[in-house]
């Protein structure tokens, strides 16, 4: 579904960013990327969503491939994904409801369709009462949650989340975490990059670990390793 | 409201100052085409009228006898060039120029003015060589002073009419730049206030299509202002110079949409390279 085949993204003034990466992920995976900062966590996410491409090397995500993929197909491909970050890169002078349907609008869906699907989704991730609130007026995990219902409106195959939970506390870190799970658990894949171990450590989910811009470890190398490696 | 409608107008009301400084920079920009336009349209009307006048007139010496005249005027208008050839007494040639000065004619009270053969071409012998070639053969007629056949002044006239388009053509396409570049600026502050909302609507999938449209409908919008405006300032010029100088024809309606399209055009242009260049780099 998601294949990285010897991918190097080099920057100009930084150099190598992420390093000969080689990786799949399957349809409804969970997978943790995790690594010191800097190590290339961002880059890699970035290049999934074709906001980067690879310098050398190529990116595969259901079907587009990074070497041929055109503006059109970048914005279709981003219809099909979900991605939040750990800012929630909300709009302040709209409410959650607003900005929820503003992914369905910018996207070409029938106006009459949108409030039936903003209100499900705001339910899903537990803000039913809180679709006429602005941003301001929301918690921290709050907004991370409007946030997450716009990356799911558009009912993504995979949700992309760079640190969702940097900027929250221990305990909506952990209701941000359960509420990734239950997506999870509905059959949407999970690429999420993340500093807190203590987050990892207890669970069973596959692994990678970052350094330099390379894969240091994965925890599914074990037993479906090479497999997954591209050629 | 359409979306795209309603993020074009956005702009005019966060900075309408700086809107209306583009619109009037179109505006002066086709209010300069506009000016010289007229000026040229103006010229080549008078020329189409003077073509359609006598194109030589040969004046006949004081005291030549009637019948002469008459058998001159006969002569000429068999040549194969010669459409018609008339016979303009004194008094006729008096009562013609008291007739075109209108209030100013008091200056011709108790002036002689001389006879003259008045003669038309045949269209396609209007060129200056036919008009030359005629004009010498009634030269030879031993009572005729003297030719005119007005080639200088027509001709100075075709180079004004030229000199105008040249300039109206020059100062136009210079406020058309200025007025891009204005536009361009306007449309690029619209974008950098919003580039937030770009930025999210990109990664949600939106096209840059989608994207640019409130742009280039804004452009579009205050493009057609300024035409409109220009259309308005060039019919107070006109006005004003029918009411205090010469009687002067306006553009026809299709002309005027023309401007207001190439308004609409200019608008478009400086919108989209400006948001183009935006889209790029982000
Ligand atoms: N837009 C960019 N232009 C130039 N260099 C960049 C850019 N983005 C990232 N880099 C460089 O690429 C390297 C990897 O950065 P990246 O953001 O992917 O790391 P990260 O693992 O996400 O780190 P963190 O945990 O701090 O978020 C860094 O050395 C960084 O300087
Ligand atoms: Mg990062």
């Amino acid at each position: 579904m998601i294949r990285f085949s010897h991918v190097t993204k080099t920057y100009p003034r930084t150099g190598t960013a992420v390093d000969d990466v080689s990786l799949h992920v399957a349809r409804g995976e969970f997978v943790f990327f995790t690594g010191p900062s800097g190590a290339g966590k961002t880059t890699l996410l970035k290049m999934v969503y074709l906001d980067e491409r690879p310098t050398t090397g190529e990116v595969r995500v259901s079907g587009t491939s990074s070497r041929i993929a055109r503006g059109r197909d970048v914005a279709t491909l981003r219809r099909k994904l979900g991605i939040v970050f750990q800012d929630f890169r909300l709009l302040e002078n709209r409410t959650a409801e607003q900005n929820v349907a503003f992914a369905l609008e910018v996207t070409g869906a029938s106006p009459s369709a949108i409030p039936s699907k903003v209100a499900r989704v705001l339910a899903e991730v537990g803000l039913a009462g809180k679709g006429t609130a602005y941003p301001p007026e929301l918690s921290g995990g709050e907004q991370q949650r409007v946030a997450i219902a716009r990356a799911l409106v558009n009912d993504p195959f995979v949700l992309i989340a760079d640190e969702p939970t940097g900027n929250l506390d221990e305990r909506a870190t952990r209701g941000i975490f359960q509420l990734l799970r239950e997506i999870n658990a509905g059959g949407t894949a999970v690429l999420m990059a993340t500093h807190n171990l203590e987050l990892i450590r207890r669970q069973e989910f596959r692994t990678v670990e970052m350094d330099r811009g390379a894969v240091v470890f994965d925890s599914a190398e074990g037993s479906n390793g090479p497999a997954a490696k591209a050629p | 409201m359409p979306r795209t409608l309603r993020d074009a107008l956005i702009t005019f009301q966060r900075s309408p100052l700086l809107s209306a400084l583009s619109i009037v920079t179109i505006a002066f920009s086709l209010f300069a085409f506009g000016l010289f336009g007229l000026v040229a349209l103006n010229i080549r009307d008078v020329l189409n009228r003077l073509e359609e006048r006598v194109e030589i007139r040969a004046f006949v010496a004081e005291g030549t006898e009637p019948e002469a005249m008459a058998v001159a005027a006969g002569d000429v208008a068999r040549y194969p060039e010669v459409q018609r050839a008339m016979l303009v007494t004194q008094e006729q040639a008096l009562a013609r120029a008291q007739r075109e000065l209108g209030e100013f004619r008091d200056v011709f009270e108790g002036a002689t003015l001389p006879a003259s053969i008045d003669v038309q071409l045949k269209p396609g012998f209007r060129d200056p060589a036919a008009v030359r070639r005629v004009a010498a053969r009634i030269r030879a007629f031993t009572f005729i002073d003297d030719v005119r056949y007005g080639e200088d002044w027509i001709e100075k006239l075709y180079a004004l009419r030229n000199v105008a388009g040249v300039a109206g053509i020059a100062l136009g396409l210079t406020f058309a730049c200025v007025s891009m570049i204005i536009i361009g600026t306007t449309i690029r502050m619209a974008v950098l206030a919003r580039a937030r909302e770009i930025a999210i609507m990109r990664l949600v999938g939106a096209t840059d299509d989608f994207i640019r449209r409130p742009f280039l409908l804004e452009g579009i919008i205050k493009g057609v202002l300024g035409g409109l405006l220009a259309l308005l300032m060039t019919y107070v010029a006109r006005a004003l110079i029918n009411t205090y100088l010469i009687q002067t024809v306006f553009f026809d309606r299709r002309v005027a949409l023309l401007g207001l399209l190439f308004g609409a055009m200019l608008g478009f242009m400086g919108s989209a390279i400006s948001v183009g260049r935006h889209l790029r780099r982000v």
